[in-house]
Formats: structure tokens, sequence, C-alpha cells
């Protein structure tokens, strides 16, 4: 449980800026550490891949569902990742029920670039039939408790969650569709993807902003990589702007810290 | 008859006692049983049986001291958020009288003040003043949140141990009967003492608290530990009379308690905060 | 395969889909606590259902429509993951979740004492993260967890299970096999303490003698799973 003002206090947002100019944050982390993250795959024995990740306490429950569907018009030989997300109320006093909004979709989306241009799902292999019949997995982000970062969780819950999946093996006979479920194979995965996050405050980039500190950012970063280095999506966020320095810092910060992380998707 | 021991952890719903018993807070009478109402813990005083809930909202009620929040300007009074399912209500005329001035020009949204309840009326609308010692505006510092049901813990018997604390950290501290406590100190001392203050809201209802509380600020100021046997002693009696003050009241009887409790903190606050805070009230 | 057809007589002999008896109920595992954001939270898993249960409040209410001048106002949103069923399900309130958050928020009511905090609204939230039957028993019993947890005021806590009839036989605590062959399901919540029925829901059909068999085993699974929701709230407070 915890207790907080809806608007940050003045006194609030001066102490914690005033700690980062000195290099320090409030729960004693350095400037590009992570919280603690927790990862478990297979949770969920209904959903065909699932994850559930915390960073601190950010807790994020993934499912992954593939169905058969029709390929888009302009790729009809590649299988269709669809990623959602919900901000439940039950994460956050300030999230309400109802319609995804803008955060939500932002987080969706951004979660979706990160996977679909870093090329970790082999698509080509997810078609069945060219032009008619593919393989479309459903990512959904269901997320249970927020206390900062959601993006660089989704990301990683996301990426285990892909990685966890298993989906029938499928035969074409005389145009129809054979779907054997004694037979399941994995997505065919090529390379992982994992995603950082900068927030500025102060005088200072910190990784992994934590609630608070993300409720007093001026400015955020999300940078997606590969495990070959590939930076495959990026996101800035907040009101202020950023400097090219700053952002070549967040992606120098990002090739090392993205290793660590890659390390909780080894399993 | 009896069915649960003091200090015993229970869930609403539990039967305390049958007859002979009276129903204090946390609990209600259902025919010839009293219940708890809440999870929290037993504690029998004369025949008086009531639970200490471990973890409530705050209920504003009248003469509290509490830290609330700026969140909104009106065109004569300002809204405050006092931690509480009831939001407060600062009225220009508490601060300026009868003079006109911009409300802007003296408290801003987010600004953090330390104020006295001064009504709660039926349709709980909550007025707050900032008449008095030691009211006023904070500058600097850093807010912790606890539970208010264990504000009487942290404020200890007598002030004893957030006067520990205030001594270790050299920190001013003052705590809101709605859970709010301000710190301010030495940058690192004030992280220090919100860790102490979250102990002691996660083990507020273990016993040998105060001798833990004394080892981690030795630890942590990296201070010797004193000798201090008879403070030890006479914060035991604190341990059991925990909560006693707590604010959450329905029960008429010991409302004496609660008043002590409030005034008892507001003299606690040192010298100097209340100075600094004073400033505004002077102009009056 | 033998089959051993048994008399009516003998009941329990007749062995369940899953191996259990007649008046068997699932694993149950309840735990309190279990977010931080929230005031209070529960995670309960029962057979293999898979619930989360969050609760706000007593808060501020803004919206005029969830006010009462004299009390609290309990708000219910029962929700089921995309994932948490075989296929997909769309995301967002379908007639079933919210038919479900009204009888849930019913169900809870008479057990919260609202008279203590008029105006303020106390919002519980329960996500569905794997459905396995019985998730709307599920939801309840973990909604009154979490309540308590989060310090509010009750006379008793609310507890749910369901049982109902398959191949003939009434038996406890419907699996999803069960419920989809069976010929009636009887979801039912009471006041333990006082035994008092809070929520009844049939669907199927059943002789006035079943009904009542299936009504005495549900509020005995209920009594059983009591005693979980109590020691799970003891647990998180250290006992």
């Amino acid at each position: 449980m915890v207790n907080k003002m809806n608007i940050v206090p003045e006194i609030t947002r001066k102490s914690i800026t005033h700690l980062i100019n000195n290099e320090e944050r409030v729960d004693g982390r350095a400037m590009d550490e992570y919280r603690e993250i927790s990862l478990e795959t297979g949770v969920i024995s209904k959903a065909e891949g699932s994850a559930r990740v915390k960073i601190g306490n950010t807790q994020i429950m993934v499912g992954t569902k593939p169905q058969i569907g029709e390929p888009f018009p302009d790729t009809p030989d590649v299988g269709v990742l669809m990623t959602n997300s919900e901000l439940l109320p039950m994460a956050s006093p300030s999230f309400e029920p109802g319609p995804p909004d803008e955060r939500s979709v932002e987080l969706s989306r951004v979660a979706d670039r990160c996977i679909r241009e870093s090329q970790m799902v082999d698509l080509e292999k997810l078609c069945i039939i060219p032009g008619k019949k593919v393989w479309m997995v459903f990512i959904d982000l269901h997320i249970l408790d927020y206390d900062g970062n959601l993006m660089d969780a989704a990301v990683l819950g996301a990426v285990a969650a892909l990685k966890n999946t298993m989906i029938p093996e499928v035969k074409v006979v005389d145009n129809e569709i054979i779907i054997d479920h004694e037979n399941m194979k994995p997505l065919p995965i090529r390379e992982e993807v994992v995603m950082c996050t900068f927030a500025k405050i102060g005088e200072q980039l910190v990784i992994d902003p934590s609630l608070d500190e993300e409720e007093i950012l001026s400015a955020r970063l999300s940078i997606g990589i590969t495990a070959s280095d590939k930076i495959c999506a990026m996101q800035k966020g907040g009101d202020s702007p950023l400097t090219k320095e700053e952002i070549m810092n967040a992606v120098k910060i990002t090739e090392s810290k993205s290793k660590e992380l890659m390390k909780y998707l080894e399993c | 008859m009896i069915f649960v021991n003091d200090k015993d952890l229970v869930v609403p719903g539990e039967i305390l006692a049958e007859e002979d018993f009276h129903p204090g807070r946390g609990t209600f009478k259902e025919e010839n049983k009293i219940c708890s109402s809440v999870v929290g813990l037993v504690a029998i005083r004369n025949k008086k049986i009531s639970v200490i809930p471990l973890q409530s909202k705050y209920i504003p009620k009248r003469g509290d001291v509490v830290i609330g929040e700026i969140n909104d300007i009106r065109f004569s009074m300002w809204g405050l958020d006092i931690n509480s399912p009831y939001s407060g209500l600062l009225p220009a005329s508490e601060v300026f009288g009868k003079e006109k001035r911009e409300l802007e020009k003296v408290f801003k949204v987010g600004d953090v003040l330390f104020l006295r309840v001064i009504d709660v009326d039926e349709v709980k609308k909550v007025k707050l003043g900032l008449k008095g010692r030691g009211l006023g505006k904070f500058r600097g510092g850093i807010l912790i949140y606890i539970t208010p049901t264990k504000v009487p813990r942290l404020i200890g018997k007598k002030g004893s141990m957030i006067n520990m604390i205030k001594d270790k950290t050299h920190c001013d501290i003052v705590v809101g009967q709605n859970g709010v406590v301000w710190v301010k100190g030495q940058t690192d001392m004030e992280r220090i003492a919100e860790k102490v203050i979250k102990m002691i809201q996660n083990q507020a209802h273990t016993s040998g608290l105060t001798d833990r509380v004394r080892e981690m600020l030795a630890e942590l100021t990296g201070e010797e530990i004193e000798e201090s046997k008879e403070i030890s002693e006479d914060l035991g009696e604190t341990e059991e009379l925990e909560g006693e003050t707590d604010e959450n009241n329905n029960d008429q009887s010991s409302d004496e308690k609660e008043e002590e409790s409030s005034v008892e903190e507001d003299e606690n606050l040192p010298q100097e905060i209340i100075e600094s805070k004073l400033n505004f009230n002077l102009k009056r | 395969m033998i089959t051993i057809i048994t008399l009516g007589t003998n009941i329990g002999a007749k062995s369940r889909e899953d191996g259990r008896a007649f008046d068997e109920l699932r694993n149950l595992k309840i735990e309190a606590g279990v977010l931080e954001r929230a005031d209070g939270s529960a995670y309960l898993e029962f057979g293999g259902n898979k619930v989360l249960v969050a609760v706000y409040g007593p808060k501020e209410s803004f919206i005029r429509r969830f006010q009462r001048p004299d009390r609290a106002y309990i708000r219910c949103r029962y929700n089921m993951a995309p994932f948490s069923v075989d296929d997909r399900k769309r995301p967002g309130p379908d007639r079933r979740s919210i038919e479900i958050s009204k009888i849930t928020a019913e169900a809870l009511q008479p057990a919260v004492i609202l008279e203590k905090y008029p105006r303020s609204v106390i919002e519980i939230f329960i996500e569905v993260l794997e459905a396995e039957g019985g998730t709307r028993c599920a939801g309840i019993t973990a909604a009154s967890v979490a309540l308590a947890d989060a310090g509010i005021p009750m006379k008793d806590m609310v507890v749910a299970c369901a049982a109902g009839k398959v191949d003939g036989q009434v038996v406890l605590d419907l699996s999803e096999v069960e419920d989809k062959d069976g010929q009636a399901d009887v979801p039912v919540a009471i006041l333990p303490r006082s035994g008092e029925i809070t929520l009844l829901q049939s669907d199927g059909n059943l002789s006035t003698v079943e009904f009542e068999k299936a009504l005495d085993l549900a509020i005995k699974g209920c009594n059983q799973i009591s005693e979980v929701q109590k020691e799970a709230l003891k647990k998180r407070y250290g006992e």
C-alpha cells in the first residue's frame, strides 16, 4: 500500500531533484542501476505463452495467444503480431476503467515496434497459406501494479512470453488447414531485444525511473536494442527537450545495460 | 466469556467475547456477542474490548493536526489533499482575515502545509485552519507516508520514539495525524529517518520495536548504542498501549486520550520549526 | 475400461472427472497483500483459477452517481484477461462481466460497514488471470480478503463457492469441464457467522430436493474456504 498525494508536492519534487543533481537517488540506486528484476515464464497454462515480470514493484502479466487469421494485403506471406496493453485500474489510482487511453496506446505501440522492428520473431515462418491464412500472435500486456517504467517491463515480459510461446503444427491438405495440437513447437525466434528507459531529472539522466521519478521527469527516452546492438526502436516523451549529447549518452549506456537485461531472458 | 487474548491478531467477523464485555472501537455488538470489524490486534482494558486496526484511512476529526498539500485554488479558499477520503478546505479568511489578497501569491498548488482541522460538518466538509503554534507552510525537507493508525506508535509514549529519531538524526520532524510525516535535516539523515519511520510502520504491531529502532538508528548513523535502560522500560508500556490514542474512533469514551495525543505531539515540535513556519502567521 | 455403476445410496463412491469426491473442493491458496499500489489486495488460486483482486479506498468520490450522502458506495469491476481462457477474449467488459460485477458488489455489500465513510467510494477490481470454472466465486472470496487487507471495516468476510449437478449427481465446486457437461451450477456466497446468503444464482435443472442438497453442499464448501481466508490474513501479518 502506497499513500501519496495526487499532485507531486513541491518539496518532494525539489528533494528528489536535489538528490539526483548530486548523483543520488531516493532508493539509493546508482544513476544507471535497475531496480530488482524478476521474470517467470509459463505462469498461465491457458495461454500458449506467458510471463510475469517485475521491475521493482512494477508488475506486468503477459500472455500470448496464437490464432489463425488473414494476412495484411501488403504482406500476404508473413504472420501478424498484435500487441495490446491494458493499464488496469487495479495497478494505480490514476488508471481509469474503460477503453485504452493514450498512455496505454503509446505503451502498446512502442512495445510492438520494438518487437516487430527487431525482427525477433521470424514472421515469414508463420505463413500457412500465402495471401490467405497466417498465424496471428496476440501479445496481451496486463499491467497489474504500476510503480514506474512500464516500457522496459513490457518489452522484457513480451519477449519472455514470446520465447515461451508454443504453437501447434499445421498441415495444409487440399487447401484445408489441419491443426495438430498434439505437436506443439516454439515460435521461430531469431534474436532477442530489450528496452532501456531513461528519465531526465534536473541535469541528469537516470535509468529505470521509479514512479516518484517518473512523476517529476522533464523528458523521457526509451531505447530498444537487439542482442547484436542494433537500435530498433526509440521513443522520446516528456515536456522538455533533450540534447544530442544526452541522447548519445543514453545510447551508450543502453549498449552495456542491455546485456544485463538479456541475462533475465536466458531461461 | 472471552475467546481471545490481549494482542491477538483477529480478522473481521471474528467473535471476541460474549456478555460481560463492552465493545470498543474496531468492534461491533451483535446480540450478545462482540465481534471484530477489522484486521487488527485485540486490546482488552477493564472489560472493554477493542481492535486496533493494522490498516486504515484517515478520517478527519476536529482538533487534529494534519499535513496537507494544496491541490486547488478557488475564489476564496484553497483545496487540500489531506491523505484521506475527504479533502480539506482552507478558507482565505483563515489566512488573511478580512483583507482581500490574491490567493496564488501566498500558497501555490503543490505547497505543503501543517494545519489544524477546525471543523468537520455533517457532509464531511473539512475546514482547516492555520492559526496556532507551529502551523504553516513547510520549506524543504521530505515527506513520508505511513498508515494513520500507526501514528501513535511513531510518536511513542510522551514522544519518546519520535524524540529518539530526532536526537539521533538531528532532523526536524513533524507528524500529522493523517499519517503524513515531514522530515528536514541533512540529506543523508533525512533518508535514515525515512528508513526508520518506514520500519516502525511495518513492524508497529510487533514487540521489542523500540530496541530495534535504537539499534537501527545506531547502525545507520554510525553512533554508539547508548545504555538507556530507563527509556527502554518506559517504552515497554507504550508497546502495550499502542494505538490507544488512535484517531479513527467512534467510541466516545476514549476521546480524552486522543486529545492528549494531539496536544502532546504539538508540543513536541522543535522550536526552530515553529519559528520558521510562524513567519507567515506573524503577518496578520 | 470397466465402469462400476453405483447406486444412488452410495454417492461418494462415484468418482469425478478429476478424481475428487462429490463434496471435495479443488486445491485452494490465498495470499493477502500482494500489490504495492492498491490499498488492499489478494491473490487466489483455486484449481486452475488464478484471480487477483485490488481494493482502493474508501476514497473521495468525484462522480455524483457513485456518491451516497450517508454511506460509502461500492464499485466493483470483474474483468477477464484476454489470455485467461482457451480462445482469446476481447479486452473490455461484456454482458457477462458486467452482470458478475454487479452481483459481486451486491454479494459483498451486506458485510461492509458502509456508514463509517459517507460520500466516499470503495473500488474493487477483480482480474481473472486464468479461468477454470467458478471464477465469480473465486473473485468474491478473494475480494473479501482484499477488503480486509485494505482495513475496511466489515461485519464478516463474505465467502463464495458453487455446487451443482453433474452426471445426475449433486457435487461441490464444479470444474470447467463439469460446468460445461453438467446439468446445473449454483454459485452461493454467504456471511459465514450467520449463514445468511448474499449471492445466489442457479443455471440448469434441479429438483427441489437436489437444489436444497446443492445449497447445503455449497454452504459447507464456503465454511471450509472461510478458514483459508482467515489464515491468509493472519499469515500476512506474521502469525
